[in-house]
């Protein structure tokens, strides 16, 4: 690996050296290195491009890295990662895509993964996207994301895109039966002419499952956002989406909300709220000495923590 | 030492110009806990916007250690030595106590020094440091925590307005300590306190009386005290009730 790769990975994924437990690292479409573990097997699908990870059940305090990255100008992948895990188990997975464009062609990463929660099993999932290099090429990220949770799993999501990527087109959806908890935190910033499309649809099928997502935002200079999520509740069960944004310049943010209940004993709730950052939280920073454009900063960063 | 010269502040009321502050001159000098009272809607906590800079005087000069200050900003006044605590403290999201007072004390605060703020508040820092300052805070908790700010500040003027404004009487005694502490280690600096707390108006130097806009007294407390209770429009059954409610407090 070259050292923007290894900048790249340590964006997306915060590695410096190769991860602990299991990992596949992939660079311009080609694996860079891969482990399993006895409890955690990573294998190549043979169809498609992509992955097939099997994660034993009860394996627990593991953890998985499955971090791309991309140098190429002009390169454009589809990835099918398949999880699938184990009942009683409590692993972490880490994904991540950084995309370094210096050339004139656009370079596009399209992952699609798919999870398969077995019961009791608990884990913890986070997806950071990061584009840098100043060629005239776009960063394209479009993940789709499929959760299917058996009785009583839980998943946490941590989806996390600050700088750099131009156009994203995420797509989440997600089935939770009895008892299953699904947590989403998505922390995304959008500059200049970017774009950023995410869409959740989570479908509460069984008797208290519950769902919480939510996004909270920056979208400045012209960037456009839209946030779309919806749950349905067909079981006695408990969903919550928040759309929470800071506006600035001439960004655009669309915030779409969607409560559907099909079950008297559904409990769901939306909130969202864009606005531009409060002047007295400006104000009382620039009282402690800050300009306003480090109050600005201190706020945004505090915002997107 | 602040100087206030001639300080007007007008604003544009349903198309009428109204007066909130007319031709203060008042002196802050160094060494020295000022309190301000008066009736509510008399001008004091627009004159403390205009101290920190917040609002700009449409007449007069601010003068701060003998430097003209009118046209400097919020930012410089600060950084020249200008701490004010705000009425109402602001709810920040992701923001965390520690974070706010690194700010405020412009340079690395350890853990330990961060806990000596917040205890000098009443607050128990183990709990808090690490706590966003969001609206998962009571409003006296962030009241305890916009004075630990201007504490971690230890600036040349600190400016209170209403410290006490949204404080239980347990943090009230606790702030009166506070203030009691800061007049003794004060040095060459000054602090300038709204209130309209009579424990507060006790440990005053001098008291300044404002009243429709303008100063109507201004001397030591020993000679402004007094009169206040007098001819105080300012209603002391506030102030009675609270006693009696802290008499109470303290017999059980």
């Amino acid at each position: 690996m070259d050292e923007i790769q290894k900048r790249l990975l340590q964006e997306v994924a915060d590695l410096h050296e190769v991860p602990e437990g299991a990992y596949n690292i992939r660079a311009n479409s080609q694996s860079a290195g891969r482990r399993s573990t006895a409890n955690i097997e990573i294998t190549s699908k043979e169809d498609v491009s992509g992955l097939e990870i099997r994660i034993r059940p009860g394996t627990k305090h593991e953890s998985v890295h499955i971090p791309v990255v991309m140098t190429e100008s002009g390169l454009k992948e589809v990835v099918y990662n398949d999880f699938y895990i184990g009942e009683d188990s409590d692993v972490v997975i880490i994904a991540g895509c950084g995309i370094d464009n210096c050339g004139n062609q656009d370079s596009e990463h399209d992952g699609i993964h798919r999870f398969f929660v077995g019961k009791g099993a608990k884990i913890r999932y986070v997806e950071k996207h990061y584009g840098s290099g100043d060629g005239r090429g776009k960063r394209i990220l479009n993940p789709r994301t499929e959760v299917y949770m058996e009785e009583n799993s839980s998943m946490e999501m941590e989806m996390v895109q600050i700088k750099g990527v131009d156009d994203t087109v995420r797509d989440t959806v997600a089935e939770l039966a009895a008892g299953a908890s699904l947590v989403v935190r998505e922390r995304l910033m959008t500059h200049g002419e970017q774009r950023a499309l995410s869409t959740y649809d989570v479908q509460l099928n069984g008797k208290d499952s519950s769902a919480d997502v939510v996004s909270r935002s920056v979208a400045r200079d012209r960037s456009f956002q839209k946030f779309d999520a919806k749950i349905v509740g067909k079981a006695p069960c408990h969903g919550h989406t928040e759309c929470d944004s800071i506006i600035m310049d001439e960004g655009k943010i669309l915030a779409v909300p969607g409560l559907e209940a099909d079950h008297v004993d559904a409990s769901l709730f939306h909130e969202a709220a864009i606005g531009k950052i409060a002047g007295e939280q400006l104000t009382k920073l620039m009282t402690l000495g800050l300009t306003e454009a480090e109050a600005e900063e201190q706020i945004i960063n505090g915002f997107l923590r | 030492m602040l100087e206030l010269k001639n300080v007007s502040f007008q604003v544009d009321a349903e198309g009428a110009e109204k007066e909130i502050v007319r031709d203060v001159n008042l002196t802050i000098p160094d060494r020295k806990l000022i309190v301000v009272t008066g009736p509510n809607g008399g001008g004091k906590s627009t004159l403390a916007r205009l101290i920190a800079g917040i609002e700009k005087p449409t007449g007069g000069r601010i003068f701060f250690g003998g430097e003209d200050i009118t046209d400097r900003s919020v930012t410089d006044r600060a950084k020249m030595g200008i701490a004010y605590a705000f009425q109402q403290p602001v709810r920040f999201k992701g923001i965390r106590v520690v974070d706010l007072i690194r700010i405020a004390a412009g340079k690395k605060v350890t853990a330990a020094e961060a806990c000596e703020y917040l205890s000098a508040v009443g607050l128990c820092a183990r709990d808090y440091v690490e706590r966003e300052v969001n609206a998962s805070l009571s409003g006296g908790e962030l009241k305890r925590i916009e004075i630990a700010t201007v504490l971690a500040r230890h600036a040349k003027l600190s400016v209170f307005d209403e410290p006490e404004a949204g404080i239980d009487l347990w943090s009230f005694r606790n702030l009166i300590d506070v203030f009691r502490n800061m007049r003794e280690t004060i040095e060459d600096s000054s602090i300038l306190v709204i209130s309209h707390q009579e424990r507060i108006l006790n440990i005053a130097d001098e008291i300044v009386v404002i009243r429709e806009g303008k100063v109507e007294k201004q001397g030591p407390r020993e000679e402004v005290y007094p009169s206040l209770g007098a001819d105080s429009a300012e209603a002391p059954a506030c102030d009675r009730l609270l006693r009696n409610m802290r008499e109470e407090g303290e017999d059980a």
